[in-house]
């Protein structure tokens, strides 16, 4: 009897192990997922979920096509992590089973994705063909389409973000213009197409609060940015010239916005084709500083509390970090994780940033107020580093 | 000089000078090469290089370029494009090598 019933617990636990693929012998096998996070692997078209209270990786997902410039959305739950490959792939990933729940390939070519403020709807902006795509996040069935069309054909979107009331703003790299899709009636979106947004608009980045969409521009100094509150909806153009008329830098990588910092009052902005980053009044949005800095930035990423502003370069400076304080504006620490760092993302709270080295194959952990390394995880071309407090965040 | 062995002259030494560019870069640079079209140039054209921002620049679709043009269009950008000069970072010699690897699939 006493066998019979140590075998039988031994068989819950097995059962109880194996359902939970993320958890290991000794390990209660009952957990949350909000320390859980993935890094895309690129080279390998895999992901590895990550437990930050540990500080190592849990799980290896594989088979997910092309994960070049790879992004990932959080559920609301938290539970799912969706990953859009740059081959059209959009993945479900149980964070606790550590598998692929549901795959599609949904188009050609692809760069990045949202997830409605309600969780239902995922986005999925598109270079081929052109436009972006919505799907229901339970079934990954196709909602709706949106085609970029414009005069000239069709465009590739970039800059896609959800803002509050189940709406979607993304932008047209080829016909400079904006579009909101505006989900809060139902399956069938209502279209706002906003047009002069500015040449090659590259990125774009939503405040927290949902109110400003704001569009990095290539095709000339400065940015377009909207007040979502207002109506109409209207481009407002800033920072227009910031160049000064001086030759910029050859861009050999675009820089990012979605790590966009709001620091205090004042935004932070990574510069095109220039080594420096530039400072916005909040209110204003005139520039009111620029930091000349070690590259191109690629990300500006301020810390949660908004005290420290870290900043990666492009090729071939991309095996620095820089940290700035955002009192004095001066750059305040300067650390050389290896070669190809290509992503930093914080703990909610900011007491550690994760940093990823491509070239190092590895994922590094620092502590943001001594800035000493606390970890080092072995991953395989990491790139993009995606925490499941995401899913908390407007344009996350 | 005569003006037709001058040109015949001219013609060797370019072809001394291409034959020199296609070659001599030594394995370790080669890799750094490769990994720079995969993952820099790949941040635009892809890591597959089936295109991204910037268009497919598989073997392929490339099929018919020149190398010496594939290598110039690499050193000097093409202007009003994302399309950056890498010539501050590359010698010539390196942007015939990438050419040449972007023009044989089988390297790929």
């Amino acid at each position: 009897m006493m066998r019979c019933g140590a075998l039988f617990a031994s068989m819950i636990c097995l059962f109880l192990w194996s359902g939970l693929g993320v958890a290991h012998p000794g390990q209660e096998p009952l957990r949350g997922t909000g320390n859980l996070g993935l890094v895309i692997e690129r080279s390998t078209a895999s992901v590895l979920i990550i437990d930050t209270t540990k500080r190592a990786s849990v799980a290896r997902v594989e088979g997910l096509g092309d994960l070049s410039h790879a992004s990932v959305v959080f559920s609301s739950d938290q539970r799912f992590a969706f990953v859009f490959g740059r081959d059209g792939g959009l993945s479900k990933i149980d964070l606790l089973l550590g598998k692929v729940t549901k795959r599609i390939v949904q188009a050609g070519n692809s760069i990045g994705g949202a997830i409605s403020d309600d969780g239902t709807l995922v986005a999925c902006s598109n270079y081929e063909p052109g436009g972006v795509r919505v799907f229901d996040s339970k079934t990954l069935k196709m909602v709706a389409d949106i085609p970029a069309k414009w005069t000239n054909g069709v465009s590739k979107t970039i800059g896609l973000v959800d803002a509050p009331g189940r709406r979607f703003v993304f932008s047209l790299w080829d016909a400079g213009e904006t579009w909101i899709a505006d989900f809060s009636s139902g399956a069938t979106p209502v279209l706002t197409k906003i047009k002069g947004v500015g040449k090659q608009p590259y990125d774009g980045l939503i405040t927290s609060d949902g109110r400003y969409y704001m569009v990095g521009l290539f095709g000339e100094d400065g940015m377009s940015v909207f007040d979502l509150w207002q109506k109409p909806i209207s481009p407002r153009r800033i920072l227009s010239g910031y160049g000064r008329g001086e030759t910029r830098l050859p861009v050999y990588k675009m820089p990012h916005l979605e790590g966009w910092a709001l620091a205090g009052d004042r935004f932070v902005l990574p510069a095109v084709g220039r080594s420096e980053i530039l400072w916005v009044d909040k209110r204003s949005l005139e520039e009111v500083g620029r930091t000349k800095v070690h590259g191109q930035p690629v990300f500006a990423v301020a810390r949660p509390d908004g005290r420290h502003v870290w900043v990666n370069f492009a090729h071939p400076n991309n095996d620095t970090i820089q940290v700035i304080d955002t009192l004095t504006a001066a750059v305040v620490h300067q650390l050389k994780p290896g070669p190809a760092v290509l992503h930093m993302e914080f703990l909610p709270r900011g007491n550690e940033v994760w940093v990823s080295v491509r070239d190092s194959n590895l994922v590094q952990v620092y502590n943001t107020r001594d800035f000493t390394k606390l970890a080092e995880i072995p991953a395989k071309t990491p790139s993009g580093i995606f925490l499941a407090s995401r899913a908390n965040r407007t344009g996350l | 000089m005569a003006r037709r062995e001058l040109l015949a002259l001219l013609a060797a030494m370019s072809a001394g000078a291409a034959d020199c560019l296609g070659g001599t870069i030594n394995p370790e640079r080669a890799r750094e090469l490769e990994r720079l079209v995969l993952h820099d140039c790949g941040s635009c054209h892809g890591m597959t290089l089936k295109g991204g921002l910037g268009p497919d620049i598989r073997a392929p679709t490339l099929a018919g370029r020149l190398p010496q043009s594939l290598a110039k269009t690499i050193l000097d950008g093409v202007p009003g494009t994302a399309m950056p000069a890498w010539r501050p970072l590359l010698t010539e010699r390196e942007a015939r090598w990438i050419a040449d690897y972007l023009l044989d699939g089988d390297r790929q």
